[in-house]
């Protein structure tokens, strides 16, 4: 049960950094690191079986912070598309050296 | 760490007058901070709006351009009357003040001496000065009866010339600022005859030194005395090196820089050995230096460019003779070194002959004296190399009192000289050219009348003070060719008697060509008709009493000061009084020196002093006959000398040798090398912009990497995290 449990994690986990790392708009980059994050408190939750309750407290932690960076994170989103009339990744590289 | 130290105790001088020998420095020392504070705040109240502006330093510039180096007083411009300073009475109240009460004390001192035990100095250390490890240096003075005689001279004859300058000086807008120099120059040469260990000496030394170069560029505004200035300080660098590597080398050896330390740590030395040998003739080279003897006295002659009672003080009667007060005062050290006396020795006698025929040639009446001063200055040290200490020391005396008189005199001459063209507007005739001036007996009666004791005194003309003290050296390097540890030793192969006998035949051509050149010189500027023109002839008149006054007190010394040390032949008085002064200090190295010889036969000594007198007749006698003062033409239609006496006016070109050989390629390579190659190459190419470029080069490549997209950094990133887990997966 639990080796399912992580391998469908590990998944998950990669399936978001392929996300964040082949996919230019800045959406879906953005639903993929909640994916990530998803599949870390999948492994949180697997594993609190093991080792206690830890876990499952983190994982409100991280629903937590995820949903205040959801907030912040979709609000910058929309204020460059207000500048740039665009999301796309490759166009938003203002701190070029 | 200024711990008062302790009185010293126990010694008969500690409960007198002398306690207070701190008191000696410090009062020129007062009157330095006190003159320049005069000379600084009335320089501080000019400002360009101000006519009396003119009156500080900036007014050299209008009248540097002057006939002679020596532009001084009276030298403002015709349209207006000469500038005394405001400050001039109060300077002239402190800065001879200060000298009349430090001779006042020294002479109390003195007193308290002679009645009192001499054979231990007394030391009185005034706090720590460097307490590292094992050094422990201490301010201390010390007072012996060789430290008295120079303090004597020093306070002494320097008041003279102080009284002096009042009248000298007197309308120069500079008035107070060279007082101040004057005193600070005395604290230091103070400093220098007291200290009672090297370190302190060398304070005093280097400080002689920088007043020596203030005072020689005291007319900075013209380019040649500032360069005489420069030329005088760099050459005594090089001596002043000589110095502390002896310094070094004693503290190596002996584990002490004091000079009763170095004596008891004696037998650390080996007699005769290299260490010594090495120790004294580095001292010796700081000598050369200071007392400007072969080769680095090329800095003397020019050093005439300050006014002339910094020339009769520092230049002659006491600066340029503490090379002869270090050796006596190592005296210890030169008598268990033989090659390096006979050096000593040798050097001196080459430069008494070598400037003495410099002498013969020069026009300039302060060049002649200048020649001079070196010539006799190696007189003094052919008696301290030869061990004859108290002999070098007393000519030291002498030659302070008869070349102070000379040098003085010319200032009355030159004082007179320029007053005289001043009067006229004449700017454009050399004042110290002694063929412009001539028949000046009438005018100046004083100086003539004691110009003449003097040149008779320096010539070695029986009784008068120089006779004395130049016998006792010539005496005793004969006295020492015939035996004595000094002729048993040898320089570079060379038997140590053969090259005393040589000095000896230096010593007394040097005495042939003295008589000469004083002669000439004396006959040139007094005798024959009046070479200045006969509207300033009229002008030409005697100084003020400010100046005849110490002329004539240097003269009575000039004519009788061979009585404080008469020989036995001369029955005139107590026989050998600064011998005995002086044996307590001195006795024990000469005897070293003498150890192996014999005193004279009374038959040799008495030819010897035969011909001593005959040579000096000879010269006042040959240049009496020869020259001819009514042929001389004045200097502007004088022909260009030929052959030998070209070669001599020029000063065998030295100068010009040693520009080509050491100033040129020095010059030449800083330029190239140091300048183009090092300053500019490897420097500001290499390593100011060199570490710029590296800067930048890093920079850049670093804001390569900076690509602004997410999606780089991204992969970066997961390729730093797999790269980081795959090296703990290894390692576990």
């Amino acid at each position: 049960m639990l080796t399912e449990a992580l391998a469908l994690s590990a998944v998950l986990f990669t399936i978001g950094v392929i996300g964040v790392l082949t996919r230019r708009n800045a959406i879906i980059v953005f639903m993929c690191v909640e994916l990530m994050l998803n599949a870390v408190n999948l492994s949180f939750i697997a594993l609190s079986r093991l080792y206690g309750a830890g876990g499952q407290v983190f994982v409100i932690f991280v629903m937590t912070v995820a949903a205040a960076e959801a907030a912040v994170g979709l609000a910058i989103i929309i204020s460059i598309f207000r500048h740039r009339e665009s999301v796309n990744l490759k166009d938003i590289n203002l701190l070029r050296g | 760490m200024m711990t008062q130290a302790p009185v010293p105790t126990g010694h008969p001088l500690a409960d007198t007058v002398a306690h207070y020998v701190w008191l000696l420095p410090v009062l020129p020392l007062l009157g330095f901070v006190l003159n320049g504070a005069l000379s600084i705040t009335a320089a501080a109240k000019i400002g360009p709006a101000d006519p009396s502006a003119a009156g500080h330093d900036a007014s050299h510039d209008a009248h540097s351009g002057g006939p002679g180096a020596d532009v001084h007083h009276a030298d403002s411009h015709d349209d207006h009357a000469p500038v005394r300073h405001k400050h001039a009475t109060l300077s002239s109240i402190i800065g001879p003040g200060v000298m009349v009460l430090a001779f006042v004390l020294a002479v109390a001192i003195f007193a308290a001496m002679r009645s009192v035990d001499m054979t231990q100095p007394y030391v009185d250390t005034l706090f720590r000065w460097m307490p590292v490890s094992d050094m422990k240096v201490d301010v201390a003075m010390q007072l012996d009866p060789l430290s008295m005689v120079m303090v004597l001279i020093i306070t002494g004859v320097g008041m003279l010339i102080h009284i002096f300058s009042v009248g000298y000086m007197q309308d120069d807008p500079g008035y107070p600022r060279y007082f101040a120099y004057l005193n600070l120059f005395v604290f230091f040469m103070l400093l220098l005859v007291l200290a009672a260990n090297y370190p302190v000496m060398f304070v005093g030394w280097e400080g002689v030194g920088l007043c020596s170069y203030l005072l020689i560029g005291f007319w900075f505004t013209d380019k040649a005395n500032a360069d005489a200035g420069k030329k005088a300080f760099i050459v005594n660098r090089i001596g002043d090196f000589g110095f502390l590597i002896a310094m070094f080398m004693l503290f190596a050896n002996t584990g002490a820089l004091d000079f009763s330390g170095i004596a008891a740590n004696l037998d650390k030395l080996p007699v005769g050995g290299d260490v010594v040998t090495a120790i004294c003739l580095f001292l010796f080279l700081g000598c050369t230096g200071k007392s400007a003897q072969i080769p680095l006295y090329t800095w003397l002659p020019d050093a005439m460019a300050g006014p002339t009672p910094v020339s009769a003080l520092i230049h002659a009667a006491t600066m340029v003779t503490a090379g002869v007060y270090l050796i006596a005062r190592s005296s210890f050290l030169f008598a268990i070194a033989p090659v390096a006396s006979l050096t000593v020795a040798l050097v001196g006698g080459l430069t008494a002959l070598f400037a003495a025929t410099i002498g013969l040639k020069q026009w300039d009446i302060k060049k002649v004296l200048a020649y001079s001063t070196v010539s006799q200055l190696g007189y003094m040290f052919v008696g301290v190399g030869v061990g004859a200490y108290a002999a070098g020391m007393f000519h030291v005396l002498t030659h302070a009192f008869f070349k102070a008189l000379l040098f003085l005199g010319s200032g009355s001459v030159i004082f007179a000289m320029h007053a005289a063209y001043h009067g006229t507007h004449n700017h454009s005739d050399d004042a110290q050219d002694m063929r412009n001036m001539g028949g000046l007996k009438s005018k100046l009666p004083v100086t003539w009348v004691l110009m003449w004791i003097a040149t008779l005194a320096i010539a070695g003309v029986p009784v008068f003070s120089g006779f004395v003290s130049k016998d006792a050296i010539l005496g005793a390097v004969f006295q020492r060719a015939q035996g004595s540890t000094l002729a048993g030793a040898s320089l570079l192969g060379i038997p140590g008697t053969a090259i005393l006998y040589a000095v000896y035949v230096f010593g007394l051509a040097g005495a042939l060509l003295t008589a000469i050149y004083m002669t000439r010189m004396m006959l040139y500027t007094f005798h024959g008709p009046n070479r200045t023109g006969a509207a300033a002839e009229a002008l030409l008149k005697e100084a003020p009493w400010i100046m005849t006054g110490p002329l004539v007190v240097l003269g009575i010394l000039s004519a009788i000061g061979g009585w404080l040390n008469l020989p036995a032949f001369l029955p005139l008085g107590p026989e050998g009084l600064f011998d005995k002064w002086l044996a307590p200090v001195l006795g024990a190295a000469t005897e070293r020196v003498a150890a192996g010889g014999a005193e004279l036969s009374p038959g040799t000594e008495q030819a010897l002093i035969a011909g001593a007198v005959a040579i000096a007749i000879a010269g006042i006698a040959i240049a009496v006959v020869r020259l001819k003062p009514a042929a001389l033409v004045p200097k502007k239609d004088s022909p260009e000398a030929a052959g030998i006496e070209r070669v001599l006016e020029h000063k065998y070109y030295v100068d010009e040798a040693y520009d080509r050989a050491i100033v040129q390629p020095v010059v030449t390579g800083s330029r190239l090398v140091l300048w183009k190659g090092i300053d500019v190459g490897i420097i500001d190419g290499l390593f100011v912009n060199g570490s710029a470029l590296l800067a930048r080069a890093t920079g850049w490549i670093g804001s390569q990497i900076q690509s602004g997209q997410l999606g780089t950094y991204a992969w970066v990133m997961v390729l730093g995290v797999i790269a980081l887990l795959s090296a703990f997966i290894n390692v576990h």
